[in-house]
């Protein structure tokens, strides 16, 4: 057991498989919040369905926990590797031989941690800890987070950040899909090849419907 | 042609380093990079001046002595050559040449452009090989190997240990050297039965030894002068985690 | 001369090496736990030997002047490995294959050492494969082999046209594993500047450690070397840059006898020089002649590009002279042909010192993809060098020197006229006359590394067992120690103008112009001449920057100069008394009409063996008769 989380190539195992676990969740998170464009009511009812139903209920604290252990690990091993070339080069060119997303995954990461905050500060602590109205449908009380949500996208800068977000995710995840599968080594020269297209695709459509949600709504208050 | 150098000089392991200009004229097209670097030696020798310590040996490409950090590149700018296959057709007339040795804590430079690999050898030492003694082998063609396997495992075999991928990796990671030998080895029956073990043992000393950890960037595959494959690296994964939790 | 006891064992050719392995001694586990052994040199030969012999027990301290075992010069053969497993079922056999490494040496080597050779050839392959050298295979998953350098039998192994880098990180990787049990330490970085001989025997070696400059004693019960061959002599050369006589020359000098020093290979298919600050040339393998026709214009002086050249105006020249054989005649005899074209002007190129090798039939029949799975990186290599597209137009090609057949004096035990010294791989002269056959250097380096070393040294080795281990203190050592630090003071106290380079491409170019594919008397002793009066120059005008006490490279290749010109002159000497012709040795006084090499069995059926007199006087000749009872003696025709 040791020897499999002392090696480097283990900790890179977990920081996989909790970034496999997150990707998951995004497309489970993209799922729900796209019924914001199908009005109030779908979305309040699917968001109430998630924040009711016992398996996601479970599943809370795991995603917690993935969060955690990817933060932590990748953190840990950037700055072991930060101490392998204490002399630096002087001139380094890299244009042609790895992207920049691959090189900067840690800042993207950081990045994406400091819209996390955000993010969990404006809905989630909200939602879990009150201070959002509720509404009744078919004499269901759920929480109206129709409300709380295109009320922050109406504001111009709240949705320039979410778009940021996005494109940080993306960017991160352009890396990060198929590195995830190539570190568990499921990959050869041929599914390498796959995965990058499969990634790509992957977090473009996660990149692009997590924006598309705060345009829509800031797009709505020009038209109106 | 006339080109500028700027070339890492250091006295010894424990000087400090810097970059010396030198003003090189009547440099050839036809010569190699190494040869370049023979009359620029030259001239500095009739000067009274000292020459550049660099590494090279077979000048073919295919021992893998030179390594020289070159414009930001190892090896260079051409793609799939060790810098002594490099050729000046590459630069032009007026051109500015950086030249630095590899840089890695695994690789303190000993003097001036000759960094000590000797890490690779004690990542060897740690699990490298086949473990059959001399006389025990048995017929050649009693074991037959697919001819894809085979093919792939040489693929893996062409490394020359020239520490390219050590030199360009971010992090200083050597997972595409251990690689290359661990899917070498994996991929041939007779490697088969260590395999694990074999993967799990050079991963441990490459971390004991200082390397960084992979991010999957690729930038070793793209550097490497004999084009071995990232897939290797997954290989070597795939190895050491079915290992599991055992050793 | 009593000295020169070859120690052959009794009995049938067939049946030597299988007694001698019943009769001689062996050392119990214990005792050879208390024995040391070095190694010197760790390519082929010296990396299986020290992988094998520390396997038995013994200690082996293994030195090389590379950073690192796995860098030595055997990674650069291309071509392939012969053994005589018939796996063709072509009719190849132990018996052929070492009929025709004598055939191919010209009669000029041993028939019980080279019946030897081929014998091991078949359990170096096993040994290989099971070391994960990954030989090329057919689809079947079975080994494939094919032929290679002027034989008629498909017998060569081969890994693409990197053999040579599979097979040595093969024997490395099982000398590494013997280092991480503490067997095997490894020197790198490490050059031997003088061999120690104690009452006779040799008892270890000076070495300097190349980065920091100190002079170490190194002491065992028995002295191995394995140090290669000596063909940088020439300057250019296919050989690495490193790569030197230093060690054998050394033992030489302290009694070891040095056997045909004239002898050495020029390869065929090398890349033609391209400018004058060229530091070695480029081999293109032998392979490329099963597919590939030489040829240069018919006119002389024609400038034409080749492909303005029509068919007819093409001469064809070893497929003229050598019906028979065509392109694949050995290597001495195509490289002589093509010295011959260009020297009667017809070579091409600007400066006339090149032959095309031509690939556009093989693509016409076979296929552009047939040709470039067969020869793909070669192809690319040949590109990247000179710029041009050898799919599109013919390569142009060399002579370079390759490989030196000369070298120290072994009896059949590998020993050499010391007592305790040992010679395998190219460092010894054994086992290929005259000439080499293609894809037999690797056999005999592997054979003499795994199989055949481990076994005769444990016979020299049992008379050891109660020699404690030897302190270093001796007055041999201090004595041989301050020889080697004289020597490199005296070096750096010249302090002249040239570098040392530059007296190495002259030295270089006297040796290839005097006593390279063609010598007569009158060149010789021209050559003599030369040597000595740059000698001298060298001696009161080289300068090396730098002091002793750290890494520098100039001082390196200062002391492996100053040991050529030395060697060079024996060369010429060797070459002068050997007034026959034989394989790579072609004395212009001794041609058939048709101008092909001339043997003269009757007077010179030996190996001449060179006893060191002292500076700067004469070489002793000794010879060693040699008897052919089993082959069939022929005058060499590939016509």
């Amino acid at each position: 057991m040791s020897s499999f989380l002392n090696a480097s190539v283990g900790r890179k195992f977990l920081v996989s498989i909790s970034g496999l676990f997150l990707i998951t969740f995004l497309a489970v998170h993209l799922a729900v919040n796209l019924f914001l464009l199908a009005g109030q009511e779908a979305y309040n009812m699917a968001a109430h369905f998630m924040a009711t139903n016992p398996a996601i209920k479970i599943m809370e604290p795991a995603l917690a926990l993935g969060f955690l252990l990817h933060i932590v690990v990748s953190a840990y091993l950037t700055v072991t590797n930060q101490g392998t070339r204490p002399q630096k080069y002087s001139m380094v060119d890299q244009r042609k031989t790895s992207s920049w997303p691959s090189r900067n995954m840690f800042v993207l990461g950081l990045l994406i941690l400091i819209f996390l905050a955000l993010h969990l500060s404006n809905f989630w602590y909200k939602m879990k800890f009150g201070g959002v109205a509720y509404i009744e449908y078919d004499g269901v009380q759920v929480q109206d987070a129709y409300t709380l949500v295109t009320g922050k996208f109406v504001i111009w800068w709240y949705a320039l950040i979410y778009v940021a977000g996005a494109v940080f995710l993306r960017l991160h995840l352009l890396h990060g899909f198929q590195s995830a599968f190539q570190t568990l080594g499921l990959s050869n020269q041929l599914w390498y090849k796959r995965l990058t297209v499969i990634g790509t695709v992957y977090a473009l459509i996660i990149a692009a419907g997590f924006a598309i949600i705060p345009v829509w709504f800031l797009a709505g208050t020009f038209l109106n | 042609m006339d080109i500028k150098l700027k070339i890492w000089r250091q006295e010894g392991p424990k000087s400090e380093g810097s970059f010396v200009d030198y003003n090189l004229t009547g440099v050839s097209k036809d010569m190699s990079f190494l040869e370049m670097l023979d009359f620029l030696n030259k001239k500095l020798i009739e000067n009274g001046d000292d020459p550049v310590v660099f590494e090279h040996d077979c000048r073919e490409g295919i021992c893998g002595s030179c390594a020289l950090f070159i414009n930001g590149r190892p090896h260079g700018p051409d793609d799939l050559v060790t810098t002594c296959e490099l050729r000046m057709t590459k630069f032009n007339d007026g051109d500015t040449i950086v030249i630095e040795p590899w840089r890695a804590k695994s690789f303190p430079v000993i003097k001036d452009l000759v960094a000590d690999r000797h890490a690779f050898d004690k990542i060897m030492e740690a699990g490298g090989f086949i473990s059959v003694n001399t006389g025990s082998a048995p017929e050649a063609n009693s074991i037959p190997v697919p001819r894809e396997k085979a093919d792939e495992a040489f693929d893996a075999a062409v490394c020359i240990g020239c520490g390219a991928c050590v030199a360009a990796c971010k992090n200083s990671s050597a997972m595409l050297f251990v690689a290359a030998k661990v899917s070498h080895l994996a991929l041939l029956p007779q490697g088969r039965a260590e395999s694990g073990k074999r993967a799990r043992a050079m991963l441990a000393k490459m971390d004991e030894l200082g390397f960084g950890s992979c991010t999957n960037t690729g930038a070793c595959e793209a550097e490497c002068p004999k084009g071995i494959s990232l897939a290797h690296i997954a290989r070597l994964n795939r190895e050491f985690l079915k290992e599991g939790f055992r050793s | 001369m009593s000295k020169l006891e070859a120690k052959i064992p009794g009995g049938p050719l067939a049946d030597k090496w299988s007694n001698h392995k019943n009769s001689v001694r062996l050392v119990n586990p214990a005792n050879k736990a208390k024995l040391d052994i070095i190694m010197v040199g760790t390519g082929l030969a010296g990396a299986s030997a020290a992988a094998t012999l520390a396997e038995l027990g013994y200690n082996v301290k293994a030195f090389c002047f590379q950073d690192s075992p796995r860098r030595a010069h055997s990674v650069a053969a291309q071509g392939g490995i012969n053994a005589a497993k018939n796996y063709k079922n072509d009719g190849d056999s132990v018996f052929r294959l070492f009929n025709d490494i004598i055939k191919g040496g010209d009669y000029r080597s041993r028939e019980a050492n080279v019946y030897r050779a081929a014998e091991v050839s078949n359990q170096t392959i096993d040994q290989m494969v099971a070391a994960g050298v990954p030989f090329a295979r057919e689809y079947s998953g079975y080994l494939d082999n094919r032929s290679f350098g002027g034989v008629q039998v498909s017998r060569t192994f081969y890994a693409r046209g990197q053999t040579g880098q599979q097979c040595l990180l093969g024997a490395y990787s099982g000398m590494i594993r013997q280092m991480a049990k503490g067997k095997v330490t490894m020197y790198s970085r490490r050059d031997m500047l003088d061999l120690v001989v104690v009452d006779g025997r040799a008892r270890g070696i000076i070495t300097r450690n190349l980065v920091t400059g100190e002079i170490e004693r190194h002491s065992a019960h028995a002295v191995v070397l394995a140090s290669g061959g000596y063909g940088t002599i020439y300057y250019l050369s296919t050989l690495a840059v490193g790569s030197n006589a230093t060690a054998a020359w050394t033992a030489h000098k302290k009694g070891a006898f040095f056997s045909n020093p004239s002898f050495v290979q020029i390869h065929p298919t090398s890349l033609p020089q391209l400018n004058d600050y060229q530091a070695k040339l480029t081999l293109m393998s032998e392979s490329l002649r099963n597919d590939g026709r030489i040829w240069v214009p018919k006119a002389k002086g024609d400038k034409r590009h080749p492909s303005q050249i029509p068919e007819e105006e093409r001469d064809y020249y070893l497929e003229r002279r050598y019906p028979a054989f065509g392109n694949l005649v050995p290597r001495d005899v195509a490289s002589r042909a093509a010295k011959e074209r260009c020297d009667a002007g017809y070579g091409v190129g600007d400066t006339g010192l090149s032959v095309y090798l031509d690939f556009s039939r093989a693509i016409e029949k076979q296929g552009k993809k047939a040709i470039e799975a067969k020869y793909g990186n070669l192809f690319e290599m040949y590109e990247k060098i000179t710029g041009t597209n050898p799919y599109n137009e013919p390569m142009r090609i060399y002579p370079a020197g390759h490989y030196t057949m000369g070298g120290l004096w072994v009896d059949y035990n590998l020993m050499t006229t010391i007592p305790g010294l040992f010679a395998i791989g190219e460092s010894n002269f054994s086992d290929h006359g005259a000439n080499r056959l293609g894809a037999g250097s690797l056999m005999q380096c592997s054979g003499d590394g795994y199989f055949i070393l481990p076994v005769t040294i444990g016979d020299y080795l049992a008379d050891e067992i109660r020699t404690p281990r030897i302190p270093t203190d001796l007055p041999e050592f201090e004595a041989a120690e301050k020889e080697a630090i004289d020597r490199l003071h005296s070096l750096l106290a010249i302090n002249g103008k040239q570098t040392v380079t530059s007296f190495h491409k002259r030295l270089g170019r006297i040796m290839w112009d005097q006593c390279g594919m063609v010598r007569n008397e009158e060149s010789l002793k021209k050559a003599l001449g030369m040597i000595e009066e740059l000698k001298e120059e060298f001696w009161k005008d080289v300068r090396i920057p730098g002091t002793a006490g750290e890494l520098n490279q100039e001082l390196e290749k200062a002391v492996k100069v100053a040991d050529f010109f030395e060697l060079g002159r024996l060369m010429c000497q060797d070459g002068l008394d050997r007034k026959e012709s034989c394989g790579a040795h072609f004395r212009e006084e001794s041609q058939t009409p048709e101008g092909e090499a001339q043997r003269i069995d009757s007077e010179y059926s030996y190996v001449a063996t060179w006893e060191y007199n002292g500076e700067g006087k004469d070489h002793k000749l000794h010879k060693e008769e040699l008897k052919f009872e089993n082959a069939r003696i022929q005058q060499r025709s590939y016509k």
